[in-house]
């Protein structure tokens, strides 16, 4: 069994990209279980999903502390926040982006600066993308999600048609383009 | 057969088309609220809407299954405690087209206050009570329960929690059944509950019961899974899953209808074992049951796990000691992200007003709950729904009685009012109170996502219908003279209004008025941004707590991203440094609320 998450802050498309990819894992023909939390943490909180998929039957939707797979995190704190889900081998990938949680806004605490060395420490394999940037590059912040997807896609087993086939189903006609240009930058980040 | 990945809410929405049912209510409340939202995709064969509270949704949804119609009510745990009336009534009276209530309970409580378990209900109401483990399950206890409910003449609950209400996993797609047709008929010796009758009604009561009991021992979704060691494990919803992924040898008694609980099963299953552990999240129901059931046996239940919080494998594995959970990151050093009122949230500019005022607030449930967090920490009590009307009634008395005075504001959202605050009102009219009631009318149910109530023109099935206007119920209807109306972006206006009537030796209500900004976001609206030359680093604006508004070397900044120019920031900067970027641009504060309502959506 293997399982995702997928986290960074409310109004960042975690819940769109984490239902396109259990939509691309059930179509891989994998069984699988998807978990989200709602409600208040919408407003401006953070916002955590996770995605765990088999072969055999998957029983917890839930993450695990030390059990985590792939962590792709749309905000680099929210990705220190979700670090003791990462197990031993684990792959994290991070969004060079910061978003001030308005407790630092007011001054109330201090955004850490030792963000990406933490994650180093406590990782296997640290990837660190520019996704914002690349999106707006495209013309379009929103499709930062679709770059990280694409980051964690070539990290993936599964058949890149898939993915493809998917965005196509789950997006809206009209971005259609810009959201497969913007998983091919992601596709091909790391290569 | 079709499969989809649904969520555990979407299951049950399918289940009702499946299991026939042609009538749903509720009121909406987080975990339960997408139900009714997702029922209202099969409004060609599905008549739903939402009550006024979970009172009227449920009995509107059992006058429903007398009128012979398969119906469904769904609701928060909390909300439940509103329905309890009628819900112990419904059990005694029973039903004609099947009955499910839907109770969505919050272990973890994620967006709750408070973690209880309605199962009790379903025992102190004497009805069965059934818990999904996954979405396929809480499809096809929705269509089991219709048949229960017919067949057995009682409403049947179906108990969801947060992770089966907001999990995915794959759920093969059934036909709608064909319905019955059930003609109307008088019952009054059914359905009218008077004492003499009533008395005959408990006896059936119990008989059911037993009979339930029975069913629940050959229940097909109360099962045996056999195992490998002589370690017994019994489990219902959720933690099923939960303790499948702990438990890997061990003999299995999966529960799905903890009430009238399976005796004979459960004797029979611990037969096989030596020892039993209950994994049940919340209360001891199951446990209970199983100690008083096979008293000799080793029982390991709540004496060993926690009452409180999910049973996820994590908790279990740490309960037995098998997995050391000490982070290899302290998170608790880092900042949080509480959940904040939105950048142009129209709430603010009355929270930084009586936070300014220094008066005692009871507050409500809502959205507008988050105006008591810091740094606008201008709310003293948050109860339950509707509570900060009358709640403030009964410190004002007693304040009064003991010779003590202070100044003192409800504040109450537009459908928490519909909801259960006119009641307090009345309250406050009859007894003489003098209280400020600010309601908070946003037009719309915000902090659940959006649903429509009695004050928006709109029904669930998107049809137009009459709006009840705030000002004239309670201005005309009420006859309260000291009503008034204010813009919820004035943030003079909203000062004014407060000192006045704040001080005023009698009942006042000021209905602030501005829709919620999520229902024009797509608008563009021109931001507006700090003049770094003229500010001054007062942080008055940082005080509002917008999301928009940050600061950069000391100064204040607001994110052009995030700003949706409502201009409230710019009413509170004392010395004029924040303009918009373009003064031609469109200006949300500059659109009448009508004009917005009606055309401000782009």
């Amino acid at each position: 069994m293997k399982s995702i998450i997928i986290c960074g802050v409310g109004g960042q498309g975690v819940l769109t990209a984490s239902n396109l990819l259990s939509d691309v894992l059930l179509e891989a023909g994998f069984n699988v279980k998807k978990s989200e939390v709602h409600g208040m943490s919408q407003r401006g909180g953070d916002v955590i999903a996770t995605i765990k998929y088999d072969e055999k039957e998957v029983l917890s939707p839930l993450p695990s502390i030390n059990n985590t797979d792939y962590i792709l995190s749309f905000e680099k704190l929210e990705a220190l926040r979700n670090i003791n889900y990462l197990s031993e081998n684990g792959v994290i990938m991070v969004n060079d982006f910061i978003w001030e949680p308005l407790t630092v806004a007011a001054g109330f605490a201090k955004y850490p600066e030792d963000i990406i060395e933490n994650l180093k420490k406590y990782s296997n394999e640290l990837i660190i993308i520019p996704a914002t940037k690349i999106a707006q590059e495209l013309g379009n912040s929103k499709a930062t999600n679709i770059v990280l997807i694409g980051v964690l896609a070539s990290n993936m087993d599964i058949n890149k048609k898939i993915w493809i086939e998917t965005i196509k189903k789950n997006v809206p006609p009209k971005f259609i383009d810009l959201n497969l240009k913007a998983f091919e930058r992601g596709y091909n980040y790391n290569k | 057969m079709q499969k989809e990945l649904l969520s555990g809410n979407e299951a049950v929405a399918r289940g009702a088309y499946e299991a026939g049912i042609t009538f749903a209510s509720a009121y909406p409340g987080t975990p339960s609220t997408e139900i009714l939202e997702n029922i209202s995709k099969y409004k060609d064969d599905i008549y739903c809407q939402w009550g006024s509270n979970e009172k009227t949704a449920l009995e509107e949804a059992l006058g429903a299954s007398f009128a012979g119609a398969r119906s469904i009510v769904a609701m928060k745990h909390v909300g439940l405690n509103v329905a309890a009336d009628p819900l112990f009534s419904a059990s005694y009276i029973g039903t004609t087209g099947g009955f499910i209530i839907v109770s969505a309970d919050d272990p973890g409580m994620h967006s709750s206050q408070n973690e209880q378990d309605n199962r009790n209900y379903a025992i102190a109401a004497k009805m069965p009570v059934i818990e999904p483990s996954d979405s396929q399950e809480a499809k096809d206890f929705v269509i089991e329960g219709i048949k229960i409910s017919e067949e057995y003449n009682t409403p049947v609950m179906l108990r969801m929690t947060t992770r089966v209400d907001h999990s995915k996993s794959s759920v093969e797609l059934g036909k709608r059944v064909a319905i019955p047709e059930i003609e109307y008929k008088k019952d009054a010796i059914k359905r009218m509950l008077l004492p003499a009758r009533a008395r005959v009604k408990h006896v059936e009561v119990e008989k059911r019961q037993k009979k339930l009991e029975e069913f629940s021992n050959n229940f097909k979704y109360n099962y045996i899974i056999k195992g490998n060691s002589k370690i017994g494990v019994v489990a219902s919803g959720i933690s099923f899953q939960y303790a499948r992924e702990v438990f890997k040898d061990a003999w299995f008694l999966k529960i799905s209808m903890p009430y009238p609980f399976p005796e004979k099963l459960f004797l029979k299953f611990a037969k096989n074992v030596d020892k039993i552990y209950i994994i049940e999240e919340n209360d001891p129901i199951i446990e209970n049951f199983a100690r008083l059931a096979a008293p000799e046996k080793e029982i390991i239940g709540k004496d060993l796990f926690p009452l409180n919080g999910e049973m996820m494998p994590d908790v279990i594995l740490s309960t037995l000691g098998k997995k050391d959970l000490t982070p290899k990151f302290d998170i608790s050093t880092l900042p949080i992200r509480p959940p904040s009122l939105c950048a142009g949230c129209p709430h603010t500019a009355t929270f930084y007003n009586l936070n300014l005022q220094k008066v005692y607030v009871t507050g409500d449930i809502g959205c507008y709950t988050l105006g008591g967090l810091p740094p606008l920490n201008a709310m003293d009590t948050c109860v339950c729904m509707g509570a900060s009307i009358s709640v403030g009634l009964g410190i004002e008395k007693a304040l009064e009685k003991a010779g003590k005075k202070i100044k003192q504001a409800a504040v109450i959202g537009d459908s928490t009012f519909f909801h259960s605050g006119i009641t307090g009102l009345n309250d406050i009219i009859y007894n003489k109170g003098k209280s400020t009631v600010i309601i908070l009318d946003n037009s719309i149910t915000a902090m659940t996502g959006h649903q429509d109530n009695p004050g928006t023109g709109k029904t669930l099935m998107g049809e137009e219908t009459h709006k009840i206007d705030l000002v004239k119920l309670i201005k005309d209807g009420l006859e309260l003279k000291h009503t008034y109306e204010v813009d919820g972006y004035d943030v003079k206006g909203i000062k004014d209004l407060l000192k006045r009537e704040l001080d005023r030796e009698e009942l006042s209500v000021i209905i602030v008025r501005r829709p919620c900004i999520l229902l024009y976001k797509k608008a563009r609206w021109s931001p507006m941004q700090v003049d770094s030359e003229k500010c001054i680093k007062c942080n008055m604006c940082l005080k509002l707590g917008c999301p928009a508004i940050t600061t950069k070397n000391e100064k204040a900044f607001i994110v052009e991203d995030l700003c949706t120019g409502c201009t409230v920031c710019s009413q509170v900067c004392p010395v004029d440094a924040i303009k918009f970027t373009d003064n031609n641009g469109l200006h949300i504060a500059d659109v009448s609320i009508q004009e917005y309502l009606d055309g401000g959506k782009k």
